[in-house]
């Protein structure tokens, strides 16, 4: 019974690194409608800007600003530059053009800081959290960091003017238009908040797994299955889904017995396509009714 | 400098010794490959891809030759250093390995990296009788000279190695609980059965937990979480730096003291020991056989020294906790002296001749008293090593130096 | 305007229309690529000759990804699982149970016909980043499931499975790669002509009403289902061949040999090569085996990002890929007749 709680306690405490990325994932979708490979990547570039910016000797919370903002200004600038020159190319033509950032991105972080692992300050401590040592103060500040991120995306897209408008770029962009919805910069502007985002995501998850090159690969498979579980069209889903998923993952290492071990990762992702076949819009998402 | 006097020496002694014996030493003898001005060296490296890291050991042995070809060449030859990409990838290995062979028509392919990349490559390069000189990894397949006679490994195998510390613990701690936490591809497994090999009998009681964890997590706390739940005393860690860093961290974490024992691959301190602070590596035991450039007990080594002004001067701004600078420093340098022993003869069943007889070589990076020998009928180069306790910021090696050679089934 | 202006103009649509006319070359065209690619081997050297066996070899599976995507609409980043499947039946067959090297091929086609099939079942339901992400997760998780211990006295587990390189029959004197070629060769040409003709049949017009409007074709009284599953098996089937054509070239099976980075490269392939265009699919094999080793030739620290610059390149210049290029040739020539 120990071990179960134990396994569930380190199962959020994963999942956290896995909601906050899917926080940015379905970031991304609400603006582009489709998944960005490189988001990982981006993040991870994120991450070693603020990293390089301490090792100069900024304090962690003016990295933190800074990086904030390089990342949205950087999102912006890369769609402007890289995607927009695609955006009547087919869908799958920009997909191989997040394959192309992604090699971009990951080869100049290699370059630049090398593939050694760096240690990251956390601001929230190590100390285990509420007597348990299961959690520890930074995984619960990251959880508590999502949650605030999750009720402000949620407010800024229900409720702003911005927030709409990006809403219905995505969903219907000639309808928006019509209504005098700059679309393309709705897109940009898009980029700019899942960069951002996914640059929270990078420095918060960096104390766990250690700053280097390929931090982010294995995260964003997870946060992608996560976003997908709990719904892309849902922020509230995809953190849902982050947390369901590392404590699943955990449960079933921890419990199937023989295979479980070594195959936790396939039998989550498993499951997550048996809820799509069953929901095929995720947990949370809202099913799109197709026109002929 | 030193280098610089020796190669001159090494030149002469050659010269002397063509003047003196006559017509048989006078002749030169090429293969493909080789000339009266140059060498050519084939070698393939993840420079892309998921195991990029290790990309820096092309480069750092590039840059050797590089050294190398300023002060001369080898007996008067340059070395052309050819590498490639293989992105860790085994076809792509295959498809390199082939253009090194039969489009830039190398003299050997040293130095090729990953035990995937290079089992897919060693019945070519045998069948073709082309040298597959030290290649870079740490399975035992590699000491077969009877059936891949082109084949040589150079670094200590990664199964003598959990041998050492198999019977490290059968000696001082014979009634503990042991856990494994290993990578679960060919590198953990060998350390899996190394270990095994190395209780024998007392294996099976021994060993309470074995957890695997695949390259592609994120972050392993939830099987340390799973490991600490049986409780034993020992836990050896099989593992990536990366993820041998996140090990040593949680553990202390959690609160939990038992026994740990890192490969060496992960022992590095400034780029494991560091970043998972120092405070919770206290008593962490390895083995090594290469000095490690970021532990202060070396600052004033005399031969690492020359490896810092070689790091200063043809790669600029290259991080120096990086352990594969020190491994490429020492494979190149290997090379470098079977070539030079080669003299004139640059066949390629020369070299192989040479590489199987080098006698109590040490490079620059080699803990004192560990040293290079091969023969006809060994062809693990490095099977030393030295057991070392974390203490303090450093390494304290204990012990004598073990020879831990596994023959291969 | 004509139909292929008509291509190229096309917006916004996930896989666009591709009259089937437009998805093959002329038959002039490629009379005179098959004579090339029988006589280059003559006059090149066995590495050559060995990368032009691997050019057919990944041409087929993007061929095989391309039945999905272009004809049927569907979209797949986990063709590596079908590959590495195809790769293992005919290793494992190959060396542990001493079947002829020919002979495992169809054998592996039919299981991986099998295998493509029922995952095509679940995949049913889902459609677009959803289909995307289900097939990412096979992908991934088909590495660690050829580690997999029970397996590991067939496939060798971690270490993976040496292949022997078959010699030329009939005492034939050609080298064992030359050889190989033209045997893969003769296997690609089957295939492929097998591929255009399933395009022109009924099911590949099914196959396209589906990919241009399901709800539509569903209508119409086309069985979706049965043709969406019936795509994927036999995309994954052709996939599956060209994996075990693979094992016997590159002489070596491994778990490693088949990550998720192989399924990105055959679908970089089919971008670059043109969707819908079976022709294209050579073209995008071209591409994943050659703009590596150019990035690398450029810079080896940066070869990553060299190879994502020439990507962008190419998709800034030619969105619709190599297919692209075929057209504005074919208007041109058009325009030099009439003049």
């Amino acid at each position: 019974m120990e071990l179960f709680t134990n396994q569930i306690l380190a199962g959020i405490a994963t999942g956290a690194i896995y909601a906050c990325m899917a926080l940015a994932v379905v970031m991304i979708y609400q603006a582009i409608d489709h998944l960005n490979f490189a988001q990982g990547e981006m993040a991870m570039f994120a991450t070693f800007i603020s990293w390089q910016l301490m090792q100069w000797g900024v304090p962690y919370w003016g990295a933190f600003v800074i990086t904030l903002v390089l990342s949205f200004l950087g999102g912006i600038a890369i769609e402007r530059i890289l995607f927009k020159p695609l955006a009547k190319a087919p869908i799958l033509t920009n997909v191989a053009g997040f394959i192309a950032l992604f090699a971009i991105i990951n080869s100049c972080a290699g370059l630049i800081w090398d593939f050694t692992i760096k240690q990251y300050p956390t601001p929230f401590g190590s100390a285990p959290f509420l007597g348990s040592q299961l959690i520890s103060t930074h995984q619960a500040g990251m959880i508590g960091v999502t949650l605030l991120l999750l009720i402000g995306l949620f407010f800024f897209f229900q409720y702003t003017r911005i927030g709409l408008a990006m809403r219905a770029a995505a969903a219907l962009p000639e309808s928006a238009r019509l209504v005098g919805i700059n679309t393309s910069w709705m897109i940009a502007l898009g980029w700019g908040m899942a960069s951002a985002i996914g640059a929270i995501a990078g420095m918060l998850i960096a104390p766990v797994v250690f700053l280097e090159p390929n931090m982010m690969g294995g995260v964003l498979i997870y946060g992608f299955a996560a976003a997908v579980l709990g719904g892309l069209t849902s922020p509230f889903g995809a953190v849902i889904g982050g947390f369901l998923m590392g404590i699943f993952e955990n449960l079933a290492g921890t419990y199937i017995p023989g295979v479980g071990n070594e195959l936790k990762l396939p039998i989550a992702l498993a499951l997550i396509i048996s809820v799509l076949v069953v929901k095929p819009a995720g947990l949370f998402g809202r099913h799109i009714v197709k026109r002929v | 400098m030193l280098l610089s006097q020796k190669l001159r020496i090494a030149a002469l002694a050659t010269a002397v010794m063509t003047f003196t014996s006559g017509a048989a030493l006078a002749q030169k003898k090429y293969d493909t490959g080789a000339s009266d001005t140059e060498i050519k060296i084939g070698n393939i490296m993840p420079y892309s891809g998921p195991a990029s890291a290790y990309g820096i050991i092309g480069k750092t042995e590039e840059a050797y030759f590089k050294m190398i070809n300023d002060r001369g060449g080898i007996n008067g030859r340059k070395i052309n250093f050819v590498t490639y990409d293989d992105g860790y990838s085994p076809p792509k290995a295959v498809e390199q390995v082939r253009k090194l062979v039969e489009s830039d028509e190398v003299l050997v392919v040293f130095n090729p990296l990953g035990t995937p990349s290079n089992t897919a490559i060693q019945k070519y390069l045998n069948a073709k009788k082309i040298p597959q000189l030290f290649v870079a990894t740490g399975a035992t397949k590699w000491n077969d000279p009877k059936n891949f006679p082109w084949t040589i490994g150079w670094q200590p195998s990664y199964q003598s190695e959990a041998h050492i510390y198999a019977k490290y613990l059968l000696k001082e701690k014979p009634d503990a609980k042991v856990a494994i936490l290993y990578q679960n591809d060919d590198f953990g497994k060998d350390y899996l059965k190394g270990t095994k090999d190395g209780f024998g009998a007392k294996a099976a009681s021994m060993i309470t937990v074995e957890e695997s964890y695949e390259i592609s997590e994120p972050s392993i706390d939830s099987h340390i979480v799973k490991i600490k739940a049986a409780n034993p005393d020992v836990l050896l860690i099989y593992t990536t730096p990366k993820f041998g860093a996140q090990t040593i961290k949680k553990t202390a974490e959690l609160g939990w003291k038992p026994l740990q024992i890192i490969t060496n691959v992960s022992a590095s301190v400034g780029s494991v020991m560091k970043p998972a602070g120092f405070d919770n590596a206290q008593g962490v035991l390895s083995a090594a056989y290469a000095k490690d450039a970021t532990d202060p007990q070396w600052a004033n080594d005399v031969s690492l020294k020359k490896w810092n002004e070689f790091v200063d001067k043809y790669l600029p701004g290259a991080d120096k906790t990086d352990g594969g600078l020190i491994y490429g420093y020492g494979a190149a340098q290997t090379l470098a002296k079977v070539l030079e022993m080669c003299g004139d003869d640059l066949t390629r069943a020369n070299v192989m001749k040479q590489a199987a007889s080098l006698k109590d070589f040490i490079p620059d990076t080699l803990l004192p008293g560990v040293k290079i020998n091969t023969g006809p009928t060994d062809f693990a180069p490095i099977s030393q090593l030295q057991m070392q306790r974390f203490k303090g910021e450093k390494w304290e090696l204990f012990g004598e130096t073990i020879s831990g050679d596994v023959a291969p089934e | 305007m004509s139909a292929a202006e008509e291509v190229v103009a096309e917006g916004h649509e996930a896989v666009e229309a591709v009259p089937k006319r437009a998805m093959t070359l002329g038959t002039g065209t490629s009379l005179v690529v098959v004579v090339l690619l029988l006589i280059v081997p003559l006059f090149t050297k066995n590495f050559i000759i060995f990368q032009m066996t691997m050019l057919l070899i990944y041409g087929l599976a993007v061929l095989a990804l391309n039945i999905l995507t272009g004809g049927s609409g569907q979209f797949s980043l986990g063709q590596s699982a079908f590959y590495a499947i195809g790769a293992y039946i005919s290793a494992v067959l190959m060396e542990q149970f001493n079947v002829n090297y020919a002979l495992t091929l169809p054998i592996s086609g039919v299981l991986c016909f099998g295998v493509g099939f029922l995952f095509g079942k679940p995949a049913l339901r889902l459609s677009g980043v959803y289909l995307a992400l289900a097939t990412f997760a096979l992908a991934t998780a088909m590495p660690q499931l050829l580690k997999l211990n029970f397996l590991e006295q067939w496939t060798g587990g971690v270490q993976g499975l040496v292949v022997t390189k078959p010699d030329a029959p009939f005492g034939l004197k050609m080298s064992q790669d030359m050889w190989l070629y033209y045997f893969t060769l003769a296997v690609t040409l089957a295939i492929y002509i097998f591929s255009v003709n399933l395009l022109r049949s009924r099911s590949g017009r099914a196959f396209m009403a589906i990919r241009d409007n399901e709800i539509a074709a569903s209508a119409m009284g086309v069985d979706v289902a049965l043709y969406k599953t019936l795509a994927f098996g036999i995309s994954a089937g052709i996939t599956g061949v060209a994996g075990g054509l693979g094992a016997i070239a590159v002489q070596f099976v491994a778990p490693d040999s088949y990550t998720i980075t192989l399924a990105i490269s055959l679908f970089l392939g089919m971008v670059v090569g043109g969707v819908g265009w079976l022709p294209g699919s050579f073209v995008g094999a071209a591409f994943i085996i050659f703009v590596p080793n150019i990035a690398e030739s450029i810079s080896k620290g940066l070869s990553g990002a060299v190879f994502g610059v020439l990507l962008f390149l190419v998709i800034f210049l030619v969105p619709h890929g190599a297919r692209q290029i075929a057209i504005v040739g074919q208007q041109l020539i058009g325009k030099l007749r009439k003049t």
